[in-house]
């Protein structure tokens, strides 16, 4: 090979070589332009009034006991609670003078489904992790049962099971696993029920309505329109964990 | 060579340990293997997937269920020749596999393997005893 003729063929290679690095490129871009589905933003509104006026109705509380086999134990330290009711300044200690009226109220209380749960953010095994749609869920099959969710958890709303649920589990409904001795467990938003179109197990159980379920990216959603019209409160605002369920006090 | 006996008799009984469990299992009238099964109630012939797959690879494809339905929020999945399954372990594999004690258990005490997944999920009553 003359000199020349190997400088020729260099060329042509680095030709060849630029020409099939640009056609992969032009590849690239046309898969990454699929549309993206628009993201979801699940919340949750409860009316403490509303709430309030039936006083000892428990009637959501026991439709998520149904729906997801929530053990009812009767000793306090080990209860499981997905959905449960506290006094308002339990709640809201932060106590604002305006909710003055609404203090000795038993409230509704359940798990928040965090912007930035703080729950996800110390999982070990990521067994609790936020999705898309912005549920926060737990996938029990990686629970080890560190217990940091729990701790981290400035609401409350994840209990342990220190003991075997099912002897505490009124009727077992099949649809819905139980869980075992040893994982952390908390509401899930029903994202069983959502994935078949059905609204969560409490909302659908108010016969008063004070719960409202719905996306908070989609302008003409229930919890949207409710939001705009009155005033509302999240649980402990100031650590910026942006909690989704909203409390309406009128 | 005084011990002569001694070493014959040392080195059978060695043998016999080591040969023992072979000819016990070929002797042994236990339970057939592999287990006969009923064909499923609902006369369903197909399985989600051919059955030698099924019956080698079916924790690969409830794990596979597993993570597409906890963490991805998937519901249905299609199965190689194009039919559509709920991913559901208590749905879609109970409903034809009702049996635990004769269609999991069987295969599973022989080989040893104690899989958790009725810690939690529920079985039909009738092959419920166990665990």
């Amino acid at each position: 090979m003359t000199r020349r003729e190997f400088l020729r063929l260099m060329a042509l290679s680095g030709f060849a070589f630029a020409a099939s690095s640009d056609i992969l490129k032009a590849d690239a871009s046309k898969t990454n332009g699929t549309a993206k589905k628009a993201a979801k933003r699940y919340a949750m509104v409860v009316s403490v009034p509303g709430c309030a006026k039936k006083e000892g109705c428990t009637a959501c509380i026991d439709a998520c006991r149904r729906t997801h086999n929530v053990p009812d134990i009767p000793d306090v330290r080990r209860q499981i609670k997905w959905i449960w009711t506290s006094p308002f300044e339990a709640l809201f200690p932060e106590q604002p003078t305006y909710a003055q009226q609404l203090r000795g109220r038993q409230t509704l209380a359940l798990c928040n489904h965090c912007e930035d749960p703080p729950c996800v953010a110390v999982c070990p095994t990521k067994a609790t992790f936020k999705r898309d749609d912005g549920i926060v869920v737990m996938d029990y099959h990686r629970c080890i049962g560190c217990r940091y969710c729990m701790a981290a958890c400035p609401y409350g709303a994840r209990s342990f099971n220190w003991q075997d649920p099912r002897p505490f589990i009124h009727t077992i409904d099949k649809g819905y696993p139980t869980r075992a001795k040893g994982v952390v467990e908390k509401c899930n938003f029903c994202e069983e029920r959502l994935l078949r179109g059905l609204a969560p197990a409490c909302v659908d159980a108010c016969a008063d309505n004070c719960l409202a379920f719905g996306d908070l990216n989609d302008e003409s959603s229930s919890v949207r329109k409710l939001l705009a019209s009155r005033p509302a409160l999240r649980r402990k605002p100031e650590l910026g964990t942006r909690p989704k369920v909203f409390y309406l006090l009128a | 060579m005084r011990d002569k006996t001694l070493i014959l008799v040392i080195i059978l009984v060695v043998l016999a340990g080591l040969v023992g469990p072979f000819v016990y299992s070929r002797m042994s009238t236990g339970a057939p293997w592999p287990p006969k099964l009923d064909p499923p109630p609902g006369g369903e012939k197909r399985c989600v997937e051919p059955k030698e797959y099924m019956r080698e690879r079916h924790v690969d494809l409830l794990i596979q269920w597993r993570d597409a339905r906890v963490r991805h929020g998937v519901l249905k999945y299609t199965a190689s020749d194009g039919r559509e399954y709920v991913m559901s372990l208590t749905q879609t594999c109970i409903g034809c596999h009702s049996n635990k004690a004769e269609f999991c258990d069987r295969c599973h005490d022989r080989m040893s393997v104690h899989p958790p997944c009725w810690d939690c999920h529920t079985y039909p009553e009738k092959g419920a005893a166990t665990k």
